[in-house]
């Protein structure tokens, strides 16, 4: 997702967010600009790149950190929540994030496009740039995947101990009260055509709230990974530790997989952070780049300081920093040069590294595969680093006037960080207080949390009637 | 006839085989096993998260001999098993009353 800078009234500053494209571009240009089919090819691979990130790709990084009697529990769930979010996301989701919201519009969507109405072969999306669209089905086909890995990444806090029935129930209600909003408002913004046709209004020109206040996203820093890693602290809280933590060993059973599925996870990154940008041009390039190097810096940085610190660089914190590079380039991708995304990379991971040991451990809440530690803090980390590396005095791309089609601007570094703290705070707030009615409803009605007995046999014999392994 | 029992560094199975095989011993029993003794176990660290694993893998394994086979068999074990390091493991050696080869029906030295 893009970018864009707004002018409202004489005063430059106001950057827009993240993905945003708007439909019906048609409504507004005199004629209707035609899809490149060169652009809307990298969609369509892109989209596919998500998906390859879920399934396989978070299933296996996921699946081998935990215990052998737990592990097609994690497949299921993942498999599953991705299926029931795509089903909703074409039932209401993608209206209730992609559509104006009238009166409630600096929060949600409304339900115009509910059932995919009115969405068909010939309707187009506005990228970031005036006169260049999307096929509509492209772009509800690329976000969907979004929603998808957002509600699946939440599951790995709570791992090896939650009923599948809650999480069905919870890959349903999660969505619709809070990723589908927080999509709203940092990516809503109907377009650069209608913003250079409606000057007066044109800041808020129908967008989503966060967007509006010019907070960076590039590719999900708050709408994925803050996000995903907020519901998940809440989640772990909710639920409770599991049985014998700290006790007894939970040593991952097959790092292997883990290292598979963090490999697949850097693969398909590249449709979620250059596919971003809606259009196959430098700036795709550029998140590219970015993209390789925060995510190189920091599987360099990771084990760099266990080995340090601890003695032996070992293969999860060489995977780990990995997926911590990738999520603090996230919001950055299309902004920041590649020297500053190498330096987000070695500045990330140390400070993840001290969330899943030190405050971790502190704290004494039992995030199972550290949920919040990588996604939540990282995320944290990459969407006000944003602010800083997007500066073109550091080499960074700078807020791209695509209204205008003028040259890129950057409001000073106190602004643009402080627009990225609203973002970043607004999405805690809204994640973390809906997270904890869907959590909090599931738990006094059916309950969140299997049987004793059930989480000593584990997950996979006991809720799914099949084992991952049988030799 | 004794059973000896032996525990024995995984590593250092083949040759151990091969010299009992020199030795005329005629068949062995391998099991994948966890034990610890003086070696103790070492520490694994997943992210945050310290393990202490008290239980290293070895191998055990079985060889029926007869008596007179016995000090060759046991030396070869123990020179062939041999590291000088901790954790080479250990031989135990109990006496067998009878042994029965399924296929024929043959029993004790016959057997063997």
């Amino acid at each position: 997702m893009r970018i864009e800078t707004l002018k409202k009234a004489g005063l430059a500053a106001l950057a827009g967010v993240g993905t945003l494209a708007m439909s019906a571009g048609a409504a507004f240009a005199a004629t209707a600009p035609v899809p490149d089919k060169g652009d809307t090819t990298w969609m369509l691979v892109s989209t596919i790149l998500v998906l390859l990130m879920i399934v396989p790709g978070l299933a296996l990084f996921y699946g081998g950190l935990v215990r052998t009697k737990n592990m097609l529990s994690i497949l299921t769930q993942t498999l599953v929540i991705t299926c029931i979010v795509m089903v909703v996301w074409a039932l209401w989701g993608y209206s209730e994030a992609f559509t104006d919201g009238a009166g409630l519009n600096a929060y949600v969507g409304g339900f115009s496009k509910a059932l995919l109405k009115g969405v068909d072969t010939a309707t187009t999306v506005e990228t970031f740039s005036r006169g260049v669209v999307i096929p509509e089905i492209v772009f509800v086909c690329f976000q969907m995947t979004f929603a998808a890995i957002t509600t699946a990444l939440v599951i790995g806090s709570f791992a090896e101990r939650m009923k599948f029935s809650a999480i069905c129930i919870f890959a349903v209600l999660w969505p619709t009260l809070v990723y589908f909003p927080i999509a709203h408002m940092v990516w809503w913004w109907p377009g650069p055509e209608f913003a250079s046709t409606h000057p007066a209004d044109a800041t808020a020109a129908g967008a989503g709230m966060i967007w509006a206040w010019g907070a960076l996203d590039f590719a999900g820093g708050t709408v994925v990974h803050i996000n995903a890693g907020i519901a998940a602290l809440v989640g772990a809280l909710l639920c409770g530790k599991r049985l014998g933590y700290k006790q007894e060993p939970m040593a991952p059973h097959s790092l292997t997989l883990t290292m598979v599925g963090a490999a697949l996870l850097w693969v398909g990154w590249f449709g979620f952070n250059a596919g971003s940008n809606l259009e196959a041009n430098g700036y795709a390039g550029l998140a590219m780049l970015n993209t390789f190097l925060a995510t190189a810096a920091a599987g360099v940085a990771w084990p760099a300081v266990e080995w340090i610190l601890k003695g032996k660089p070992s293969l999860l914190g060489a995977a780990s920093g990995v997926v911590a590079g990738l999520v603090a380039i996230t919001p950055a991708a299309g902004f920041a040069g590649p020297m500053g995304a190498i330096v987000l990379g070695l500045v990330v991971s140390p400070i993840c590294l001290f969330f899943v040991s030190v405050v971790k451990n502190k704290l004494g809440y039992d995030d199972s595969l550290d949920v919040f530690g990588v996604h939540c803090i990282g995320g944290i980390v990459g969407a006000i680093a944003t602010g800083i590396v997007v500066n073109p005095a550091l080499g960074g791309a700078g807020i791209v006037d695509y209204t205008a089609g003028g040259a890129a601007v950057y409001p000073g570094l106190v602004p643009q960080v402080i627009s990225q703290l609203k973002g970043v705070a607004t999405t805690i707030a809204w994640s973390g207080i809906g997270s904890l009615i869907v959590f909090g409803l599931i738990k006094v009605t059916i309950g969140l949390r299997v049987k004793e007995e059930v989480e000593r046999e584990g997950l996979d014999i006991a809720e799914h009637g099949e084992r991952a392994y049988n030799m | 006839m004794k059973l000896i029992t032996a525990i024995i560094k995984p590593f250092k199975l083949d040759e151990v085989r091969e010299s009992l095989s020199a030795l005329g011993v005629q068949g062995m029993t391998v099991t994948e096993v966890k034990g610890y003794g003086r070696q103790k176990g070492h520490t694994e660290i997943y992210r945050g998260a310290e393990y202490a694993v008290s239980f290293l893998p070895k191998l055990k394994i079985e060889v029926a001999v007869k008596s007179e086979l016995l000090s060759a068999v046991v030396d070869a074990i123990s020179s062939k098993a041999k590291t000088g390091q901790i954790g080479d493991g250990k031989i135990f050696v109990t006496p067998l009353e009878q042994v029965v080869r399924i296929r024929t029906g043959e029993t004790d030295g016959d057997a063997l």
